[in-house]
């Protein structure tokens, strides 16, 4: 609106509601809260089967023999198939390097790889049946870390490689290595008058989406397969599957069913395969369920590593240099390892301006569990690093950490440490002081006239303190990350809008293959469509293959890149229409063919608001439809040898500051309050950034203080595949979280937004614990922190 | 696999002794998990649901005669009175859902070391209504845990219900746990004062192969509160003594390394839970004799 | 085996039971009522949760053969279970709800048209449901605090929810949404 007479441009849909910036309500939320929406593990099918996985219970292993005849003799059993009975030469799979067994050939390699499949008309017959197939194993050494990966006679998990990284890495256990090389880091070094040096240690996370892995695969007449299934990216899913089963991509088809999380954990492929195997085998819908043990195993999860660090610093607070070796290990077989490098490197030294570095990262293949894509992959383990690093740099110059921050706060225009200029605002020492500046919450809230509140004191329920040994700690960090495919990846998204007339008014419909797996694309289609078609009816068109890719929900980017694809689109449809409008009415009024045209409100308005038709009659039976597809700048590889290159799209910035309540004794922590700054660009839909920083907020507590897959070292076999041992924080370890947004625009992107989705993860972690270290004095290199970390007794 | 649906306590005992081999299902918290995780396959599923006696408690003039099937949350809302430690171990036991459908008997039956409701047992003291088609016997607690995961149960007996000393003193109850709700004990520890026998007794939970007292630490404090009289002159319990008792009670457990924790942390944190336990009962009770005090 | 019980008014049997299967898998693969959740199986996250003759419990630790003769609420009768509550006797019997409930259409594709009950509106409106997976649990659970503790403090809220595992949300629209459907239940009033 006009202020102060001055004018202002009128932009597009600025005048229709539900458009763009407005909190619209989620289009699949009645659904979801009536029990209706149907999620993935919720298909049924008329005379379906259910299929089962028998998964090796060795880590790593010769297969000796594998006796399915027992199995195959149980009644309601329809079919049993090892690996012999994969139908094409074509019998792995993988996001960037086919390393992946459809079923295991010869060899295990991990604890839980699927060995071989069953069919049967119930799932306890089918279980039953797997129990019977007889495996006999002959157990190899495991390799389980970087010293057991890289001895020059270890055991190859892979033999023969042939992938495009192995003729770059020192080791056939080694997947990939991106090493980063600016300026002199030893040289610089020398200008410092205090160097500090640590080695830390990420712990495995898991995804622990509630969703559990499933799907259904539905055969077809002609000979193709139709699966209905929770995945991150259909179109990766088909480009790995069509091959397996033999089929053209054409003859299988997929439907994007309702997700129940994702979080990374779906970008591999699970039971997709699997499903569509035994489906075509028995002729019969075949349905793939996971409990939580099986999804333990059936996905890839959140790299460990190892983080080796020097930070060096002149005695004015100006870092002079950092060097750091960051070893992640990636398990059995690649997933995304390669590009879980290329963020660890490229980030490795946080949001701070460092004209000498010196960067390595690798990931090793092991016998552990296979790691891949989680939100804010290899950015989140750095992050953990280099802000204890930095806060360990401030204390020893005796200067406030936050200040310390802020002196080496990168900016726009701070230029990477792979040389590429950040070219929008990258706002670091304000969100530092916005979350500095929010009001504490009291002290001791947990005492009330009636004695202490337990719920509010570390420990809760569990009545271990009533305020002794309780000391409160606060702590900062913040974190940059990646949006969008980095590294040269042709990184685009396509959608079909189609607008029509029906039932009287002007219709959009969105048709895009993006996975809603719960962050709310769907609501933000619908609001584009809005403002950029001047229409209140959007229909979102259910997802599948029967539209071009539109990339993975992932790396933050999906706003960004199908946002952007869609909103494409619209403009195309808006050009089609107004040609129509013209075409039809250019004749009754001169501005049609003089004035800035928009769409408003259902109908065809000038700049000057003057309402030139109704978008009803501007179509009348005619269907306007674009499918398009849409790209942001490209990327480019990083060098192997120095890591220079503008590999990164856009890029994302939160802080923390995390206040906590440690009961010192016991070991117990609280967290009283998880305050975060972040800049969003532009907010697209207000309720939904505000989730989803809560969200990744509270995944980044989680990897603090509780969560994490333990891995015997001795046989690499997974110890806590449950929810009862792998813990992620509940209602009450969660604290309030205010959140407050800052909206500078990147004018590279759509409406000038900043994908949201990872960054919260990445400095979250980091703030609580160095809110503990606050309140325990402690070092505490690793996390999660447990409590016999902080009493002394681990 | 059989589901077995008795009507009646009677039916169920011969149903057990028929079939000794039968998995009592009650709350379902323990034996449904082993099912969907195909970890157990029962030959039978002997249902308790329908034992309407099993939900039924009587407040006696001694003790509580608690049925084993009164869901926890029943516990922790009409007996914080009478039986307060396992009115709070109550209130640790994992969520609001398992707590309207677990009860003490599955605990018993089970009798996992990490049972949130051993320590209050122990401490409190209990007996066992252990019944079978050949008649009831009341197993002592101290007698009833045999060995991981093992009870003093004859294979065609059943669990009717425990019998609770009402409480004549404070109690308390804490668990550590790695998260602040919904967890499994890494340890527990139960206290209860007794003044009328002035005797204090305690409860381990997870830090042994059973749930056990600490016998030593027991002795001792009982010893110490007898000698400095402090029954009578409600004095504070010196630090030292109350440091002395923390590491008998950390002396009592004989713990494992496992992925819920270490041994040494296990240790460490039941002799912090007995330091506390035993500072907020004795607080309590040293508030209720010098109120007493003032009346006389 | 053969289980008959009443599943949101309605009298259901279900047969074929496999005598070590859950209410949760009758309710879902059995009587098309999947909306309570299937996400652990061992009673650690709540989404599975019903009410058991009035009880929220975790339907996955239910044996089927449990559940004879009982009464259980899922989300999918929620709302007109809300809706029985609030109005009392006068709006009918629980079988003739239950019909009506079965009997009324709404838009396939977004449901709009359905009557809510009062959480399940705030569930929405606050932002609390993003992948939803939670969403059917977390309802029930927090239906029936609000009908026994009307006016909660944040530390009842937490504690009433605390058997639901949220992985989307952080946990604070959840909050909200329960923050708000109490004090719209306290307007209405």
């Amino acid at each position: 609106m006009p202020t102060n007479g001055a004018p202002t441009k009128i932009t597009q849909g600025s005048q229709t509601r539900g458009g763009i910036g407005e909190s619209m309500l989620r289009p699949d939320g009645i659904l979801k809260v009536t029990g209706e929406f149907a999620y993935s593990s919720d298909m049924w099918h008329e005379d379906m089967l259910w299929g089962q996985i028998l998964r090796s219970t060795v880590a790593h292993a010769e297969i000796v023999s594998i006796d399915t005849s027992e199995a195959l003799a149980q009644p309601g059993v329809y079919a049993v198939m090892t690996y012999d009975d994969l139908p094409t030469e074509v019998k792995n799979y993988g996001l960037e390097i086919q390393d992946t067994p459809v079923l295991a050939h010869g060899k295990v390699r991990h604890h839980g790889e699927p060995v071989a499949i069953v069919a049967a008309d119930h799932p306890e017959t089918a279980r039953r049946a797997a129990a019977k197939i007889k495996v006999e194993y002959r157990e190899l050494p495991v390799i389980t870390d970087e010293a057991s990966a890289t001895a020059p006679d270890a055991v190859l998990v892979h033999e023969n490689r042939d992938d495009h990284h192995i003729g770059h890495v020192s080791h056939p256990n080694i997947v990939h290595r991106q090493p980063i090389i600016r300026g002199d880091a030893d040289e610089a070094a020398k200008k410092a008058d205090v160097i500090v040096k640590g080695e830390y240690y990420f712990g495995m996370q898991d995804q622990a989406f509630l969703g559990p892995e499933s799907g259904l695969a539905v055969p077809e007449e002609d000979g193709g397969v139709h699966l209905y299934i929770a995945t991150q990216w259909l179109h990766s899913d088909l480009r790995q599957i069509a091959p397996v089963l033999g089929l053209p991509p054409e003859k299988v088809r997929m439907t994007l069913a309702g997700v129940g999380g994702a979080f990374g954990g779906r970008e591999d492929l699970s039971m997709q395969i699997h499903a569509c195997l035994l489906a075509l085998r028995t002729g019969k819908p075949v349905k793939i369920v996971y409990n939580r043990f099986e999804s333990f195993f059936g996905h890839v999860h959140r790299h460990p590593a190892r983080l080796y660090y020097e930070h060096g610093a002149t005695r004015e607070g100006k870092l002079t240099h950092v060097k750091c070796r960051i070893v992640l290990d990636g398990g059995a077989y690649a997933s995304a390892s390669p590009a879980v490098v290329g963020n660890a490197s490229s980030l490795g030294i946080g949001p701070y301006v460092v004209d000498d570095v010196e960067i390595e990262a690798i990931a090793l293949y092991t016998n552990n569990p296979p790691c891949g894509a989680m939100r804010g992959f290899g950015a989140v383990q750095a992050c953990f690093a280099y802000e204890a690093q930095m806060d360990k740099v401030a204390a020893q110059l005796g200067m406030d950490p936050v200040e310390f921050r802020k002196l080496n706060a990168m900016e726009q225009g701070t230029v990477m440490p792979t040389g590429q200029p950040v070219d929008s605002p990258a706002p670091v020492a304000e969100l530092l002081r916005r979350v500095k500046a929010m009001p504490l919450p009291p002290e001791r809230q947990w005492e009330s006239s009636e004695g202490a509140d337990v719920r509010q004191l570390p420990g809760g329920l569990s009545n271990t303190t009533h305020g002794e040994g309780v000391v409160r700690g606060i702590g900062y960090a913040v974190g940059i990350k990646n949006v969008g495919f980095s590294e040269g990846f042709d990184d685009y998204s396509t959608a079909r809008v189609r607008m029509e007339v029906v039932g009287g008014e002007p219709v959009a419909t969105v048709h895009t293959a993006m996975a809603e797996v719960g962050q709310g694309g769907v609501t933000v289609h619908a609001q584009i469509a809005r403002t950029e078609l001047g229409v209140a009816q959007v229909t979102i068109h259910p997802a599948n293959t029967e539209v071009g890719s539109a990339g993975s929900t992932s790396a933050s980017r999906q706003t960004y890149v199908t946002g952007g694809a869609v909103r494409n689109s619209c403009e195309l449809v808006r050009e089609k229409v107004l040609e129509l409008g013209r075409r039809k009415f250019g004749t009754y009024h001169p501005a049609w063919a003089t004035a800035e045209l928009l769409l408003e409100g259902g109908k065809v308005v000038t700049d000057a608001g003057e309402v030139l038709a109704d978008l009803v009659d501007v179509l009348g039976d005619e269907a306007v439809e674009i499918e398009a597809e849409w790209r942001h700048r490209p990327t480019v590889p990083f060098d192997l040898h120095t890591g220079q290159g503008n590999g990164h799209v856009q890029y994302s910035f939160a802080a923390h500051r995390a206040v906590v309540e440690v009961d010192t004794e016991l070991g117990l922590v609280k967290v009283i309050e998880l305050a975060c700054a972040q800049d969003v660009g532009k907010a697209l839909n207000p309720l939904s950034v505000v989730g989803q920083i809560q969200g990744g907020t509270t995944q980044g507590l989680g990897i603090a203080v509780m969560e994490e897959i333990i891995v015997d070292p001795k046989t690499a076999k997974v110890r806590n595949p449950s929810f009862t041992d792998y813990l992620i924080p509940t209602i009450l370890d969660t604290p309030t979280i205010p959140v407050d947004v800052l909206e500078l625009a990147d004018d590279h992107a759509p409406y000038g937004l900043r994908g949201i989705g990872e960054a919260p993860t990445l400095s979250s972690t980091p703030a609580v614990l160095a809110a503990i270290r606050d309140a325990t004095g402690l070092e505490l290199n690793r996390t999660p922190v447990r409590p016999e970390h902080l009493t002394g007794n681990a | 696999m059989d589901f077995l649906r008795p009507a009646s306590w009677e039916e169920a005992l011969a149903a057990k002794a028929e079939h000794p081999t039968a998995v009592p299902i009650a709350g379902g918290t323990d034996v449904m998990v082993e099912i969907n995780f195909d970890h157990r396959r029962p030959e039978y599923l002997l249902d308790l649901n329908r034992v309407g006696d099993l939900y039924e408690w009587e407040v006696g003039e001694e003790s509580v005669r608690l049925g084993a099937s009164v869901p926890y949350t029943r516990i922790m809302e009409n007996l914080r009175a009478e039986l307060p430690g396992l009115a709070l171990a109550s209130h640790t036991v994992a969520s609001p859902q398992i707590r309207n459908r677990g009860g003490v008997g599955g605990n018993l039956g089970t009798a996992s070391p990490a049972g949130d409701a051993h320590p209050a047992l122990l401490a409190a003291g209990a007996e066992v209504e252990a019944e079978s088609v050949r008649g009831t016997r009341l197993i002592p607690i101290d007698d009833f845990y045999t060995g991981v995961k093992r009870n003093a149960l004859a294979p065609d007996e059943l669990i009717r219900a425990v019998h609770v000393k009402k409480a004549d003193g404070p109690q308390q109850y804490s668990k550590v746990g790695t998260r602040n709700a919904m967890v499994i004990a890494v340890c527990a520890f139960g206290l209860a004062l007794h003044p009328q026998t002035r005797t204090v007794r305690t409860g381990i939970g997870s830090a042994a192969p059973t749930p056990v007292r600490a016998r030593i630490a027991e002795d001792f404090l009982n010893a110490a509160l007898d000698e400095g009289g402090f029954w009578d002159n409600g004095k504070i319990i010196t630090p030292s003594v109350a440091k002395q008792f923390a590491d008998l009670c950390a002396a009592a457990c004989n713990p494992i390394d496992d992925v819920r924790g270490t041994a040494s942390y296990r240790r460490h944190a039941v002799g912090v839970m007995a330091r506390r336990t035993l500072t907020w009962t004795w607080e309590s009770y040293r508030g209720t004799t010098q109120q007493k005090g003032s009346v006389a | 085996m053969r289980v008959n019980f009443t599943v949101n008014g309605r009298p259901q049997e279900a047969d074929d039971v496999w005598e070590g299967e859950s209410l949760l898998y009758v309710l879902r693969e059995r009587l098309g009522l999947p909306g309570s959740k299937n996400a652990c199986e061992q009673g650690e996250c709540g989404s599975c949760t019903v009410r058991l003759d009035g009880v929220p419990v975790c339907s996955c630790l239910v044996a089927a053969g449990q559940v004879e003769g009982r009464e259980v609420v899922t989300v999918e009768g929620l709302a007109e279970y809300a809706k029985e509550r609030a109005c009392g006797t006068s709006c009918g019997t629980s079988l003739d709800e239950a019909k009506r409930w079965a009997a009324k259409g709404h838009d396939s594709q977004t449901g709009e048209g359905t009557e809510l009950s009062p959480v399940q509106q705030a569930f929405i409106d606050a932002g609390a449901v993003q992948c939803g997976f939670c969403t059917p649990g977390l309802l029930v659970a927090a239906d029936e605090m609000l009908e026994h503790n009307p006016n909660p403090t944040d530390a009842d809220i937490r504690e009433a929810l605390s058997g639901n595992l949220c992985r989307c949300t952080g946990y604070e629209k959840i909050m909200d949404a329960v923050r708000l459907a109490a004090a719209r239940q306290g307007e209405a009033v």
